[in-house]
């Protein structure tokens, strides 16, 4: 058994087997997982917004889908993980409350999930299997040996993706 | 009126949020002890500037399940607000209103419905308090409730904070009894609404 890492949200990290990777309670955010099958190098990004261009002036890049993406595989790269060979599944992007109030801050979910397969798509990194949507809370736990998305929901089965 | 970043503000500023917030869940802590009938304790409050990193640490890990109660503010302070119940306690106020014990594990459509206007009169309180003291309207919308990881329910607000910048800002307090009772009030105002709340307290802003 390899130790957890633990990313934040905003956050991001490589991972390298046999370790695994988690982020809890990801809610409108998504947590994009990727991996290179050959090396067993992965890593995971806890996206919260999709458009980095939408907003002038913040540089955190984790917080956005297209940077935060940019730089996770920047980073599994150097870690030793083959550009070509890298596969992603992502988790998240959940609407948690139903009100009308700011729709745009409110389908936040489903906008980060949009931006997150447009930016996969654009680098060329194929996209395995999803569980996105709906309204409620995923805790997500990633392991780059065998690629399996372990996503755990309040009051469902756990399930792996 | 001077714009005003969270880095400027000051030491000063943030004894008088946390007195607003003192006075906002005094009030609304007194509400909801009638409404159960006993007596609740409160903690001194807290403003903090966090990372979004740190925000699942708030109350005692992301992945701890609470009921979360959530609505906008509207008026001349604009902003949402929070009230958060952990498991236990979402369970007892519920089983207090409906005059049973919840039935399921989690709750039914009547038993949340109830957690919503339990979390409507609350931070109506709160908010009416807060009202009076800076004569500013503040004027909570139709609350939305979930039960969920507490790293869901906060990424709501986060989100809305993420747009501005790389912090977030609250001012929380806690409530307890002996037994069953803790929970959080969280006020987020919107960054321009601090400036409006100072200056209409007497400060200067910037």
């Amino acid at each position: 058994m390899g130790k957890s890492i633990l990313v934040g949200m905003a956050d991001l990290n490589v991972c390298t087997a046999p370790d695994s990777i988690t982020t809890l309670g990801l809610g409108s955010c998504v947590g994009i997982a990727i991996r290179d099958p050959g090396t067993k190098i992965g890593g995971l990004a806890h996206i919260m917004l999709p458009d980095s261009k939408e907003i002038s002036g913040i540089s955190h890049v984790p917080k956005f889908a297209d940077t935060g993406i940019e730089e996770l595989v920047k980073k599994v790269v150097a870690a030793g993980a083959g550009r070509a060979r890298l596969v992603a599944k992502i988790a998240g992007g959940a609407q948690m409350f139903a009100m009308n109030k700011n729709s745009n801050t409110m389908k936040v979910g489903e906008r980060n999930v949009i931006a997150v397969k447009k930016k996969l798509k654009e680098m060329g990194i194929r996209l395995l299997a999803e569980d996105t949507g709906d309204s409620y809370g995923r805790t997500v736990v990633f392991f780059p040996e065998t690629g399996d998305y372990v996503i755990k929901t309040v009051g469902k089965p756990e399930k792996t993706i | 009126m001077a714009e005003l970043s969270m880095e400027q503000l000051s030491s000063q500023y943030y004894d008088i949020l946390k007195e607003l917030g003192n006075i906002g869940a005094g009030n609304a802590t007194t509400a909801l002890a009638q409404m159960l009938g006993g007596k609740l304790d409160m903690s001194v409050p807290q403003v903090r500037l966090l990372e979004f990193k740190e925000v699942g640490d708030l109350m005692g890990g992301a992945d701890q399940i609470m009921a979360g109660i959530y609505l906008g503010v509207e008026g001349d302070i604009t902003g949402s607000m929070m009230f958060l119940l952990g498991m236990e306690s979402a369970r007892h106020l519920v089983s207090k209103l409906m005059m049973q014990e919840p039935q399921g594990e989690m709750f039914s459509e009547i038993e949340l419905s109830a957690l919503k206007e339990v979390g409507n009169i609350i931070t109506g309180s709160y908010l009416n308090s807060l009202s009076a003291l800076t004569n500013l309207k503040m004027i909570p919308t139709v609350p939305a409730v979930a039960v969920d990881m507490a790293g869901a329910i906060l990424s709501v607000p986060a989100i809305e904070f993420g747009l501005i910048g790389d912090n977030i800002l609250l001012i929380e307090t806690q409530f307890n009894d002996e037994t069953q009772m803790n929970g959080y009030f969280i006020l987020l105002p919107d960054l321009d609404s601090y400036a409006k709340i100072l200056s209409s307290l007497g400060i200067s802003v910037g």
